[in-house]
């Protein structure tokens, strides 16, 4: 076992993971954050999007391990008193069917509208190419990102 | 899926990670884990010990200095993507790997080490000609990327050798540019052409040519070279050399769920076309 310690949502937490711990797991199983889900499991669908150090990232494919020391957005710490733009935007455009994909295309989504406010729509759908929606609703999603930059 | 059990150390040098990984007889090293961590889910890959050096700030960050410039192995493909300094052909390529979340984790070290035929890093370094600076037991080296990939999944690294730094000379009176085709769920070449050229009077003078993604190791395209070499570059002397890239690809084409050897064959001149192009019109 290895002592990490991480601070998620705002909250320092300190654990013992085994090394194999995956950081999707470690948020899900051992802080009982489960809004971060897992798709495919293999890197591909981008479901378990969180931010790690202010960069989004695939959680299936981080060892928690490799984590320690540093600083996490999983999509429960995204609202600030009220739902952040890309919520509220996901919500009015209706971006989402089954929303399994959901947390990960606004974790995803929320960094490229900060990291590029002037997104074009090609843009968006470039920047979300790691992020798959098994409901093949991906209009509403590329409105919604472009309703949130807006915003 | 969970990996099999292992140890885990974090390296606080680049001695002391040759020194762990050395020392052990199954270990491995671990940078953004973006190849490593999907071996180890599915046990391919079934180390007793990581040794991640994903801490080492030494192994991190992009300098130019007198005409070349040096690539930190664990620098991400992002910083690579968004980069001024390094060749067109190399930031390209970099802001074409995978996604934006892959592209935050994976590192320049871990994509060449691991030799996927299916990366785009291995086709770039072999067109720039790049030196692939190295640290074992036996001290450092530089390996030339011409030498550096060996077969599928294999490299000359030797036991123990960590990958510290990759360096590529720049001219400015350079164009470079890389095209590919790749698979559309995650984005791994298919096919990618990377070509860096210096005009000099309308004419081709210096040239260098890789392809990767459709032979089981990236491949240096000398009979594209050739044909182009001190010609006068337009559309059509560009097309003659490119369809010299089927003489370079061989017979070793790679046919698999993605595309088939014929498929591969069939497109290769009209990429290597585009990639001529581009880093042509790019050439000062
Ligand atoms: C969904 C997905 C899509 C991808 N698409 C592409 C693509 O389109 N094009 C492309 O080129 N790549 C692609 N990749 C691969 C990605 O670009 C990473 O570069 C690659 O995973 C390896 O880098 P890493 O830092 O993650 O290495 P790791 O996974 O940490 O390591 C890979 C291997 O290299 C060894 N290693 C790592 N660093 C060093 C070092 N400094 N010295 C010696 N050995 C070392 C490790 O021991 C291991 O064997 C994709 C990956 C995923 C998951
Ligand atoms: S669950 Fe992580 S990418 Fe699909
Ligand atoms: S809404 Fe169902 S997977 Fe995207």
């Amino acid at each position: 076992m290895t002592a990490i310690n991480v601070v998620v949502n705002g909250k320092s937490y300190t654990r013992e993971v085994e090394p194999r711990l995956l950081l999707v797991d470690f948020i899900r199983d051992t802080l009982s954050l489960t809004g971060t889900n897992i798709a495919c499991d293999t890197s591909q669908c981008g479901a378990c999007t969180i931010h790690l150090d202010g960069q989004a990232v695939k959680s299936c494919t981080v060892l928690a391990v490799q984590a320690d020391g540093s600083t996490i957005t999983t999509i429960e710490g995204l609202a600030n008193g009220k739902l952040h733009p890309m919520q509220q935007a996901f919500w009015d455009q209706h971006g989402l069917q089954c929303g399994y994909c959901t947390p990960g295309m606004i974790m995803a989504a929320a960094k490229l509208v900060e990291d590029n406010p002037e997104i074009t729509e090609a843009e968006i759908r470039h920047g979300l190419e790691g992020n798959l929606c098994r409901c093949t609703g991906y209009q509403n999603i590329i409105a919604a990102v472009a309703q949130a930059a807006k915003a | 899926m969970y990996p099999s059990k292992f140890d885990y150390v974090r390296a606080q040098s680049v001695e002391e990670a040759v020194e762990r990984t050395s020392s052990h007889s199954n270990a491995k090293i671990l940078a953004g884990g973006h190849s490593l961590i999907p071996a180890l889910k599915l046990r391919l890959a079934q180390p007793d010990l990581l040794v991640d050096l994903g801490r080492i700030a030494a192994l991190k960050g992009i300098s130019r200095h007198n005409g070349t410039v040096s690539v930190g192995a664990l620098t991400t493909h992002a910083a690579c993507a968004a980069s001024d300094d390094l060749p067109k052909v190399w930031s390209e390529a970099a802001g074409l790997i995978g996604d934006p979340q892959v592209r935050n984790r994976g590192t320049v070290g871990g994509n060449i080490a691991h030799a996927d035929p299916a990366s785009d890093l291995p086709t770039v370094l072999i067109a720039l000609g790049a030196q692939i600076h190295v640290q074992g037991t036996a001290g450092p080296r530089a390996i030339p990327a011409d030498e550096f990939f060996v077969d599928l999944f294999t490299t000359s690294l030797e036991e123990g050798e960590i990958i510290t730094r990759v360096e590529v000379p720049v001219e400015s009176n350079q164009g470079s540019a890389y095209t590919k085709v790749f698979n559309p769920a995650s984005r791994y070449a298919i096919l990618g052409v990377a070509a860096q050229v210096a005009i000099a009077g309308g004419v081709c003078r210096q040239l260098r040519v890789a392809a990767g993604g459709s032979t089981p190791k990236a491949i240096r395209a000398h009979h594209v070279e050739a044909a182009l070499q001190g010609q006068p570059i337009n559309d059509t002397t560009i097309q003659h050399a490119a369809a010299a890239i089927a003489d370079d690809l061989g017979e070793e084409v790679i046919g698999d769920m993605y595309a088939s050897a014929a498929y591969r064959r069939s497109i290769a001149a009209q990429i290597a076309a585009r990639a001529l192009s581009a880093a042509a019109a790019r050439a000062r």
